[in-house]
């Protein structure tokens, strides 16, 4: 079997509200599939009934085989679920809710201590493990949340905007450890309102807007559906900036955007076969050359493009604005971007 | 990469029915857990009664009976009938939180019986019934309380209202289940409570009252149970009244049992 999760036509309404009108989903085992899309998509409705906890109106889903409404109790030895609002137990210390957790899924008592244990450690959560869960911030308690769903070591991972509200460091360190899942064999079901995240773990993505799939495919095949390229140049000198996006201007008969900040000029490029005019072109306007690149169009722009406008980031972006290391930092996403770089020295 | 690599064993078909006892127990130790850790729950359980006992004792002893000892013997198996049947609510209360918290969330993402999360919620408030009880007798012979028959009839005493406490907290639950918020919980619950509670002999005799309530005084449950509550502990008739409130037990368990759990697999 290669495909952990299959759902097909999967439809859900709640009164009136369509939440799903016919998504299909399809996870490779060990990989990560990011669920894209905005607030009210339908991502969590999608996830609801992966785990077992929703019954469709219409369509079906399997999970390593199993069917989940059939077959549920299967499924739910296979799953863990992280949701969006953290499924743990306000009235027991962080250490209990595992155990309990542990207990539940048939472990002795020494042996669901230990997992706690080893869990809580993991989380760096061992310092509050005896104290009640209500005393938690919001990021202990969706760390919990992430253990007390790994408790069972399942073999298909939910994860439910699993860094929505965390701090940059802890976004990182979820990060980490869904790596480290993935390489142990694990497939997990990442949603999110972050392209970033999406692009730094998906393997594949499914965009999903109004209850509908609007585009599938690897970060690369989506970003290349959506617009192709862009070229960034560097003038050496600032003073070249105007001059280099002139040359920009009449080649691609794009309009260029000139940043003087980080003295780029960017523009989208059609056809790579006006690379080269364009070098000797910068050449023999005296532009001399900083950096030279053409890179894909970023997740963000794909998405731009696909809800027609809509970002999925425009609420609760974590780290915020102009906070070092903060994720809306555009930097950070081409950083990471699958960059194909054509940087040459002219001549 | 194949599923025969995977360091996983095979899914099971279904539960064993030792499994689904397992489940509840685990989820009882969890309400017990979480008795000792709520120091609001602990002491509204406890300080509950003890106020009872002093307001009710003091203030209407000299009035009823004469004299607060007389009373004292004659409104005590009354209220402990009355503590037991407050602190049913707390089922509904929780079983509420937990289904609006989420936690319930949780637990039905786990391969678990699914009657467990139910089962150790009721299992877990045995647990303080009973300390219900035990506060309300101690502290009643503290304050000179004295049972009148023996050890044997006190235990039954106490098993009788357990057993009826059981029951009970089946309608409890129901209202936790159909209401959407724990101050909805015990608005209801409370307008279900008084007129029973109040309403029979638990701490008044029923010769005062106008016709009409002596015959609804009758007829409730709480009578019954108090009326043999009082036979157990004080010395009387036991068998009708304990026949009586028994077959009431049974009754509102073959009612709410059901309808508890429907709402209850509607709500998870």
């Amino acid at each position: 079997m290669t495909n952990a999760i299959e759902a097909s036509g999967l439809v859900k309404r709640f009164g009136k509200t369509t939440a799903l009108a016919g998504v299909d989903l399809v996870a490779r085992q060990g990989t990560v599939l990011g669920v894209l899309g905005p607030n009210g998509a339908g991502k969590t409705t999608a996830v609801r009934i992966l785990a077992t906890l929703l019954r469709p109106d219409g369509g079906q889903a399997r999970v390593c085989g199993y069917d989940v409404g059939r077959q549920a109790h299967q499924v739910r030895q296979l799953i863990g679920l992280t949701g969006q609002y953290a499924s743990v137990d306000d009235g027991l210390s962080g250490i209990n809710n595992l155990i309990m957790i542990g207990r539940l899924l048939g472990e002795s008592r020494g042996r669901a201590r230990a997992r706690a244990a080893e869990l809580l450690e993991r989380f760096d959560l061992t310092e509050a493990a005896q104290r009640p869960v209500k005393t938690y911030s919001g990021g202990m308690r969706r760390r919990l949340d992430l253990a007390a769903s790994l408790v069972g070591n399942p073999r298909v991972l939910y994860l439910d905007e699993p860094t929505t509200g965390l701090d940059p460091r802890s976004r990182t360190d979820v990060w980490g450890m869904v790596r480290g899942l993935v390489a142990d064999g694990v497939t997990v079901l990442l949603t999110t309102q972050y392209l970033d995240e999406a692009d730094q773990l998906a393997s594949d993505i499914v965009v999903i807007d109004h209850g509908k799939v609007i585009a599938t495919g690897t970060p690369d095949e989506l970003k290349d559906r959506a617009g192709g390229q862009v070229l960034e140049v560097e003038p050496a000198s600032r003073d070249r900036l105007d001059r280099a996006a002139a040359v920009l201007a009449s080649r691609t008969g794009a309009a260029p955007a000139a940043d003087p900040e980080s003295g780029l000029v960017r523009v989208p490029v059609a056809d790579a076969a006006v690379l080269p005019v364009i070098i000797r072109d910068l050449d023999e306007a005296g532009v001399d050359l900083a950096e030279f690149t053409l890179r894909k169009a970023s997740l963000d722009e794909v998405f731009l493009a696909l809800t027609g406008g809509r970002r999925p980031s425009d609420d609760g972006q974590p780290g915020g604005d102009g906070q070092p290391g903060g994720d809306g930092q555009p930097g950070l996403l081409h950083d990471n971007d699958e960059i194909r770089e054509l940087e040459r020295s002219p001549r | 990469m194949t599923a025969a690599t995977l360091p996983f064993a095979e899914p099971a078909a279904r539960l064993s029915p030792l499994t689904g006892l397992r489940n509840a127990f685990t989820l009882t130790w969890r309400s017990v857990l979480k008795i000792r850790t709520n120091m609001e729950d602990l002491v509204g359980l406890s300080l509950q009664p003890i106020m009872f006992l002093l307001l009710f004792t003091y203030v209407f002893g000299g009035a009823i009976s004469g004299g607060t000892h007389a009373y004292l013997q004659f409104e005590l198996p009354g209220l402990l009938v009355m503590t037991v049947v407050f602190a049913t609510l707390g089922t509904g209360l929780m079983l509420n939180q937990d289904i609006n918290g989420g936690v319930f969330d949780r637990f039905r993402t786990l391969p678990i019986a699914r009657w467990a999360p139910l089962g150790g919620a009721i299992l877990g408030d045995m647990v303080r019934y009973m300390i219900s009880v035990a506060i309300t007798l101690g502290f009643g012979m503290v304050l000179g309380f004295r049972i009148g028959t023996n050890p044997v009839s006190a235990v039954a005493a106490c098993l009788l209202l357990l057993t009826f406490a059981l029951a009970m907290c089946w309608a409890s639950a129901l209202i936790g289940m159909l209401v959407k918020t724990p101050q909805g919980v015990q608005m209801y619950g409370f307008l279900a409570m008084f007129p029973l509670v109040f309403g029979s002999n638990l701490l008044v005799p029923s010769q005062t009252m106008p016709g009409w309530l002596q015959s609804f005084v009758k007829v409730n449950p709480m009578t019954g149970l108090t009326s043999a509550e009082r036979g157990l502990l004080t010395g009387g008739p036991v068998g009708p009244p304990a026949l009586h409130s028994l077959l009431w037990a049974l009754g509102i368990f073959v009612v709410f049992a059901p309808l508890a759990v429907r709402a209850y697999r509607r709500r998870t």
